[in-house]
């Protein structure tokens, strides 16, 4: 595919025209406020901005000593992780089976994907309502039938895995939804060509299928630790608010809470910035990466 | 191909039964709480199966919302959502879509460094620059509009990409023929290339709606007033709390409705759905 | 090494029947070719051997044993796809080995089978590479080379050259024949090329729409003797030229569409007054003198090859009539006038106009 036009309109004016608009809330809402955070990022200022101190990288080594901050590091990685590997083992096994099944493939289709539909928010109030600790019907489960104390307000593990199951639930449909177009992108010779070799389905998908979905794989690796990283952050306000105790504080999460409600604009700026860098880190990762993709 | 394996097949039908009905369960036991009278979302164990009160529900919280941490009535918080789904999505398709044509239609001296911008933008989702995008929402008194709501998440630079690819996949020829039939560039946008976008239209529309209506983070923070909250963040917001007395029968009614526009969408237009989001990640 | 038995086929997909009635026998160590026009269900009945499509009616066997519900695997067949289906995450050796691999064969014997495929396909240096890095004739023989190293009982070919330029055909065309020649295993190809056919094949089977057997014999049996205006039009370039008339009461000559009267190299008394369809081949109409043609086209263009000249004609009054052409040596160059053409008593055919059956003179 082309990357240029061997033709255009001559025209002087009429480009700059429609690209005003982009062009306009890009650097107004865009640019100018990345800047202002980097700018931010490198003072110490107080809450009304009275007072103002350049303090080059301070705010950054003050983060990474700060024990707090790198918990929550841990805490996003730990997060992110789960909700990767479980939403992209679950989309990959429903996906293979609805592949496999062929015909009665566009009814579970239809049925699997539309979660995604849903606000990441909102699922959390749905399963944080399952899982109450007073009313929740599997909290009623676990007592009842398991003896098991449940309430994710108290104990950090249990509301780990709430808000990992809160946001994995979404993205199960993504997930499916991309390793079933990869896998049905492979030409059915291929399949054939396989089973007349003497391979059975399992053995196919295992020999066949999954290497030639690495690059759907990878993409959807980077995109589900983005979306672990930072949209997630409507799951963990209405599920835990971050708690108990920060346990479940990933890093935008922190920087809500620093910023607004205690604010400290610098802190809060700074780790911004590093949020950004790590953003441009896995956006530049997956294009690399993507231009690399057309092997087979 | 011949293969007898119904071991396999009925494993498979199984998984995806299964499958389906865990991630159906939150959907079905929130409609069943949404079926009920308050009092009866208190008693434990909760309901499996729908009671008779949900279009009471249905009213109470239109008109007058939760009794709790917020009390604006839902009717209003989802025409909020709704205009900003709608504008969000609109918005972003028509300024990247002619973006993108006078990217790939001309050649002007900032055509790349335009190009490196929006690239840019990609890498830059609302939540790494939530202060200062505030300040200057704020500085143009826009909090507690539609605007400030809106005007930030318009600027899509996957929406701007995924046109352009579109249009490099034109033929030459077409542009051409109609330039030598004196069609100048606007009546060519019009006439020819519009058209032929329409279902990469459709299918962004699907996904950039759902963006839009999901929205959490922004409208937090940009909404000071109840009767500006979008249903989303205003169902987290009837949840004080601790253990205060919620009517969760109300709750999640609302929660039903805020479900409901994505899901028709998603539902009705599954086709561009599909397409949408796989084409925006090519 | 295997023979095949095709008994008494058919398949449908629903309402629509793609093969009806097919039954051949196929000795072992033969190759048969099976042409047709595309979408006539040659592919699919290769399938129904290979077991990639279910049979609906009628029996498949492979060496005896009926395979009808047999998977692929468990029919001891290789097959050659239209677009090579290498695995592309794979290198050559391991495209080879993979059936091998699959059923448990030791690594020695893996690499002495792959290796000896290798040097007779002359991809001895390609072992390591990956399919991207091959150009299509060589793909062609990795696909050729995975089939081989099975060492199965029949060969299944699905319009392996379809997708090699004209000049690579020609090679891999004498390729396979050196191949057959040398494993002389049992081969099914399938092929719309009418040049592949008549050139490869032991016995061919000439399909038609519809998954009707046309003819079944050798390539110069269906060239000499067609058993239908389908095979005689399907074989040969230009087609076979056919005049409708009526032969007759003596036999002597037609009497075609059009008011125009045909003599006949000799009389056909039993055929005497059918009404039928006279054939003779471009190739088998000769210049002569005005008294002795039998055919005097009025010529409509001509196509100069160089070695040939192909001209295109009508005999009687009007554009309407029936077409004649004729394949004549180069040197003749007819002016735009008439042509005095005549053929004799052996490249002369007839076929019922109604059921386009050969009939026998």
């Amino acid at each position: 595919m082309a990357t240029e036009k061997r033709t255009h309109f001559p025209s002087a004016w009429l480009p700059y025209v429609l690209v005003a608009p982009q062009l306009a809330i890009t650097l107004v809402f865009f640019m100018w406020p990345a800047g202002q955070a980097m700018w931010q990022s490198v003072l110490l200022q107080n809450a009304f901005g009275t007072n103002t101190q350049f303090v080059w990288f301070d705010n950054f080594r003050d983060l990474f000593a700060d024990p707090r901050y790198l918990a929550s590091f841990k805490t996003t990685a730990e997060f992110s992780l789960l909700v990767a590997v479980s939403g992209m083992g679950i989309g990959l096994v429903l996906a293979a089976c609805c592949d496999y099944l062929l015909r009665a493939a566009t009814v579970y289709q239809t049925l699997v994907i539309w979660p995604y539909a849903v606000a990441p928010a909102v699922a959390a109030v749905l399963w944080s309502f399952i899982f109450n600790p007073s009313l929740g019907l599997v909290t009623y489960v676990l007592r009842a039938w398991f003896g098991y104390d449940w309430n994710y307000l108290l104990y950090s593990g249990q509301a780990m895995i709430l808000v990992v199951i809160a946001s994995t639930w979404r993205q199960i449909s993504y997930n499916f939804l991309f390793f079933l177009a990869g896998l049905q992108s492979i030409p059915r010779s291929l399949t054939e060509a396989a089973a007349i070799d003497g391979a059975g389905p399992v053995k196919r998908f295992a020999t066949i299928a999954f290497p030639l979905l690495s690059p759907t794989s990878f993409f959807l690796l980077v995109v589900n630790v983005v979306y672990a990283f930072f949209e997630t952050f409507g799951v963990i306000d209405a599920a835990t608010e971050g708690g108990p105790m920060q346990s479940t504080q990933i890093l935008v999460y922190k920087v809500y809470r620093d910023g607004f409600k205690g604010l400290d604009i610098s802190g809060s700026a700074a780790q911004s910035v590093i949020l950004m860098v790590i953003v441009i880190a896995l956006t530049v990762i997956q294009f690399r990466y993507i231009e690399r993709r057309v092997e087979y | 191909m011949i293969e007898h394996r119904p071991g396999l097949n009925f494993f498979c039908h199984a998984l995806l039964i299964t499958a389906i009905v865990v991630i159906l369960f939150p959907v079905w036991f929130t409609f069943v709480a949404s079926t009920h009278t308050a009092e009866r979302m208190r008693e434990v164990p909760l309901p499996l199966w729908p009671g008779g009160e949900l279009w009471q529900n249905v009213v109470a919280v239109l008109r007058h919302g939760v009794a709790g941490a917020s009390t604006a009535p839902v009717g209003r918080m989802m025409v909020n959502s709704l205009i900003m789904a709608l504008s969000i999505a609109i918005g972003k398709i028509i300024i990247s879509i002619i973006s993108a044509y006078a990217i790939v239609y001309f050649r002007f001296r900032l055509r790349m460094l335009f190009f490196w911008m929006i690239f840019i933008t990609l890498m830059l989702p609302v939540e790494v620059r939530i202060f200062p995008t505030y300040k200057v929402v704020s500085e143009l008194h826009m909090v507690d509009s539609y605007q400030g709501l809106v005007l930030p998440l318009i600027a899509s630079a996957t929406a701007t990409f995924l046109f352009r690819q579109f249009f490099l996949t034109i033929p030459d020829s077409l542009m051409e023929a109609a330039w030598m039939d004196g069609a100048g560039p606007m009546r060519f946008f019009w006439d020819v290339v519009l058209p032929l976008s329409r279902t990469n239209i459709a299918a962004l529309f699907v996904i950039l709606f759902i963006y839009g209506w999901n929205q959490y983070l922004w409208p937090l923070l940009i909404t000071t007033q109840e009767s500006m909250y979008t249903v989303v963040i205003g169902i987290k917001r009837m949840i004080p709390g601790g253990d205060a007395s919620v009517d969760w029968n109300l709750v999640m009614t609302t929660a039903m409705l805020a479900m409901l526009p994505p899901a028709l969408v998603v539902i009705l237009m599954q086709k561009w759905f599909v397409k949408g989001l796989i084409e925006q990640e090519k | 090494m295997a023979a095949v038995s095709i008994r008494d086929v058919y398949k449908s997909f629903g309402e629509v029947k793609v093969i009806q009635g097919i039954s051949m026998e196929i000795a072992d160590g033969e190759f048969v070719v099976m042409v047709g026009p595309s979408g006539c269900g040659k592919s699919t009945l290769l399938r129904m051997v290979a077991g990639l499509e279910s049979i609906t009616s009628g029996d498949i066997a492979i060496d005896g044993k009926v395979v009808n519900n047999l998977e692929p695997k468990d029919r001891d067949i290789a097959m050659v796809f239209q677009n090579y289906a290498l695995y592309p995450h794979m290198t050559v050796h391991d495209n080879m080995a993979y059936g091998l691999k699959i059923r448990g064969l030791s690594k020695a014997e893996i690499d002495t089978r792959v290796n000896r495929a290798a040097e007779i396909l002359e991809l001895s240096k390609f072992l390591k590479r990956r399919p991207r890095e091959l150009s299509g004739g060589q793909r062609q023989r990795v696909a050729m080379g995975r089939a081989i190293v099975r060492d199965p009982k029949v060969f299944l070919f699905d319009e392996p050259l379809s997708n090699l330029d004209a000049k690579l055909r020609v090679q891999m065309r004498e390729e396979l024949q050196a191949l057959h020649q040398r494993l002389a295993t049992t081969t099914l190809y399938v092929t719309h090329d009418q040049v592949e056919a008549m050139t490869l094949a032991h016995r061919m089977l000439v399909m038609s729409t519809g998954g009707k057997t046309e003819q079944i014999g050798a390539p110069l049996e269906v060239y000499d003797k067609p058993a239908t205006t389908f095979v005689a039009g399907f074989i040969g370039s230009p087609p076979m030229n056919l005049i409708a008339g009526r032969l007759e009461p003596d036999g002597a000559a037609l009497a075609a569409e059009g008011g125009v009267r045909i003599a006949l190299p000799q009389a056909y008394p039993k055929l005497g007054g059918r009404s039928m369809l006279l054939g003779v081949r471009p190739e088998h109409l000769e210049i002569c003198a005005e008294g002795q043609a039998l055919l005097v086209p009025q010529v409509d263009f001509v196509e100069l090859l160089g070695a040939d000249s192909l001209v295109y004609g009508h005999i009687g009054k009007d554009k309407a009539s029936p077409r004649v052409a004729a394949r004549l040596h180069a040197s003749v160059k007819p002016q735009n006038g008439h042509l005095w053409l005549r053929f004799v008593a052996e490249n002369v055919h007839f076929f019922d106009p109604d059921t386009g059956r050969r009939i026998e003179a």
